[in-house]
């Protein structure tokens, strides 16, 4: 079987499990990415503190690649800004995309992502954007210079799996950048269900987080995603549908 | 000065924000700064004085999804 | 002034005086069909495009492939599905307007080529708006206008006169013309075409070459990007087709299938139309025909066309005999052209000039209207607004 590698902005990776850094102790992360297999983990920015508390890049592992994201944007400007703090850090180019103005659903505004995207591609970011699976929208965010295309399954920290699964889909048929779902994914089984979908690769976070046994559950995860993709690369087969045949065949009326 | 939303209160006059972020116990590997609004290059944290008008953010990464 | 093109002349590079753009389509429709071996395609293939649920290029070859012929009812009965599921079950109504046959180039099998001795002619205004006039009292609300490839005899100001004549009597106007630069195909949008058709023919270059012979045409790329120049100059549906028989007709099917595809993916508001033609004997050639392409074939590819891109408007030319036309609006064409004249001048009578190819479906507006209607389907003359 030829190599089958995950591209983002002429960067390969072989994992297809992009792993969130949120709501679970430091010294369970280096556990959950080992687990997991990741090769891209996410974290947010905040202010820090002068205290000797323990930096969150010291518990990640070498030689994993990092996707600041931009949580706690509500426009495109705040999103850049916090994109080009996060440069600063000097952890690469990756940014995840957020802008969210809705404090109840936490969904993200497709409008004020796409401007984002195009200020940060413009400025030499490797953009993921996260979205609602618009599909004029993840154009947009195409032509705006995105290196892939993150739709939510569902609402963040949700778990409630693939309620955008046709959407989801459209995306995967008609955008030729990886499409990567985000958000709401709550078990191994709708990791697998959207990689044998397309879905370039899955990014889980809070159903990792929530789960009794972190590392274990990061593992089926990992799992899980991997055979959805072999299947999608096998062909999945399907019955076809009989039914009954039409009585008068439609192919009856040709003359060699 | 404010710092992190925070009031602060400079030692004296021309502080250097290289010094400051040492007095401060900052850790200095880990962070990005934005003084008063622009982004300050870690090349450049000796050339800027700190007046007791300014605005400091010290921003670092903590988990996130 | 354009410079003069023959058969020495480098069928791949485009002349000073056209507009080059991005090549990057044309590049990946030449891989894919130069990488197009239909004969690795099994039954299983084809099982698989059948029961898949979007068809993808994979699919889409397997569908044209040889192993297909056998499952060509079950092809049918999907592809009529999808028809169905798009266009319900409306069939438009079109005709088409020679208005010159005026032609500069050579391109050995088509009647209108300059070396052929045929009557010419160009209607004026006057003849122009009195041929549409009698059209549109059969009902007809789309036309498609037509000349020979001549820029000298049929400028595009001329063109623009007879959209702007076509604009008074009709709600749709298509054009097939030579292709252009964008800023005339956006002139001749202001004059009220909204959809362009041209025939690449054949998507073989070295065949191509050996067929055009002279003229602007010779110039591969420039008649293969007229699509999305037409697209780029605020046109709104652009129409694709190669002249089945004129090289390997599964190659060329694919090319045509997938120079639609990729243009769709790279601006997806344009509509898309497919015209499925097969050659015709022409006048001082009765020999010409579309070899390999029998009845089954050209089915085939039809409906490869309607499972690979369900949304896409299909032709069927008059070209074909009534009985295939009959029956394919009934599987995947949904567009039929009615009282067809091949001929300049020919709807009033008083033919001017002569025919481009034989037509087979000679049957005027009402009698395909009420065909139509006999098999359960509905006429509709037009579903379209300009804007």
């Amino acid at each position: 079987m030829k190599e089958d590698k995950l591209v983002i902005g002429n960067h390969e990776f072989d994992s297809r499990f992009i792993l969130g850094s949120g709501k679970y102790s430091l010294d369970l992360i280096d556990a959950a990415v080992k687990h997991a297999g990741a090769q891209i983990i996410t974290l947010a920015l905040r202010r820090t503190t002068t205290d000797d508390a323990a930096n969150i890049l010291d518990y990640i592992p070498e030689g994993i690649t990092l996707l600041p994201n931009t949580s706690g944007a509500r426009t495109a400007e705040e999103a850049v800004r916090i994109a080009k703090l996060s440069r600063e850090l000097g952890c690469g180019d990756f940014v995840k995309v957020e802008v969210i103005h809705d404090s109840k659903y936490l969904l993200p505004d497709n409008y004020e992502t796409i401007k984002a995207t195009e200020m940060l591609a413009k400025e030499g970011f490797i953009v993921m954007p996260y979205m609602y699976p618009d599909l004029n929208a993840a154009r947009d965010l195409v032509n705006a210079g995105a290196s892939a295309i993150m739709p939510l399954g569902a609402p963040i920290g949700s778990n409630k799996g693939l309620c955008t699964k046709d959407f989801i889909q459209i995306l995967i048929d008609e955008i030729d950048l990886p499409i990567i779902v985000d958000a709401g994914i709550g078990k191994p089984s709708q990791a697998c269900e959207a990689m044998e979908m397309g879905a370039a690769a899955v990014m889980a976070n809070t159903a990792i987080a929530t789960a009794g046994d972190i590392p274990a559950m990061a593992g089926a995860f990992k799992h899980a995603i991997e055979a959805g993709r072999t299947a999608y690369l096998a062909g999945l087969g399907r019955v076809i549908e009989k039914g009954g045949s039409a009585s008068s065949p439609l192919t009856g009326f040709l003359k060699n | 000065m404010t710092v992190n939303g925070e009031a602060k209160k400079l030692s004296g006059d021309s502080v250097v924000l290289a010094d400051f972020l040492v007095q401060e116990g900052y850790k200095q590997g880990r962070i990005a700064v934005e003084h008063n609004g622009r982004i300050v290059p870690k090349g450049e944290y000796g050339q800027v004085v700190l007046s007791d008008s300014d605005t400091l953010e010290v921003v670092t990464f903590v988990g996130g999804g | 002034m354009s410079e003069r093109i023959d058969e020495h002349t480098d069928h791949m590079k485009y002349t000073d005086d056209m507009q080059a753009i991005d090549h990057d389509i044309m590049d990946r429709v030449i891989a894919e069909m130069d990488a197009y071996d239909a004969d690795v395609y099994t039954a299983a293939d084809v099982k698989a495009a059948l029961a898949a649920e979007e068809c993808s290029v994979e699919n889409f070859k397997a569908l044209l492939s040889p192993a297909a012929l056998p499952f060509l009812e079950e092809i049918a009965q999907k592809a009529q599905k999808e028809t169905r599921k798009h266009f319900g079950n409306s069939v438009m109504l079109f005709t088409p307007l020679y208005i010159a046959n005026y032609c500069e180039n050579y391109c050995i099998y088509c009647g209108f080529n300059c070396h052929n001795k045929i009557k010419r002619a160009k209607l004026n205004a006057q003849e122009i708006e009195k041929e549409m006039k009698t059209i549109a009292e059969t009902g007809l609300e789309e036309i498609l206008i037509l000349t020979g490839e001549s820029p000298k005899n049929s400028s595009v100001e001329y063109i623009g006169e007879a959209c702007k004549i076509a604009r008074k009597y009709f709600k749709v106007v298509g054009l097939e013309v030579y292709p252009m630069d964008s800023k005339d195909y956006a002139y001749l949008h202001e004059c009220g075409a909204d959809f362009v058709t041209v025939f690449q023919e054949t998507y073989n270059s070295d065949k191509y070459k050996t067929l055009h012979l002279g003229g602007r045409k010779r110039i591969f790329p420039y008649r293969f990007n007229a699509q999305e120049r037409a697209i780029m100059g605020g046109i709104r549906g652009v129409g694709f087709a190669a002249l089945l028989g004129l090289d390997d007709f599964r190659k060329d099917a694919l090319a045509t299938g997938m120079h639609a595809y990729l243009l769709q993916r790279k601006y997806p508001h344009a509509e898309i139309a497919f015209s499925c033609p097969r050659l015709r004997p022409i006048i001082n050639n009765d020999k010409i025909n579309p070899k390999d392409v029998h009845e089954p074939q050209l089915l085939q590819i039809i409906c490869a066309y309607r499972i690979f891109m369900p949304f896409a408007s299909i032709t069927i030319s008059s070209r074909e005999c009534a009985r295939f036309r009959d029956n394919i609006i009934q599987i995947a064409a949904t567009k039929i052209s009615a009282g067809v004249n091949v001929g300049i001048g020919g709807h009033t009578g008083e033919e001017k000039g002569d025919e481009q190819f034989e037509i087979d479906d000679g049957r005027g507006v009402d009698e395909i209207y009420q065909m139509i209607e006999k098999n359960g389907m509905q006429p509709v003359m037009s579903d379209y607004i300009y804007v």
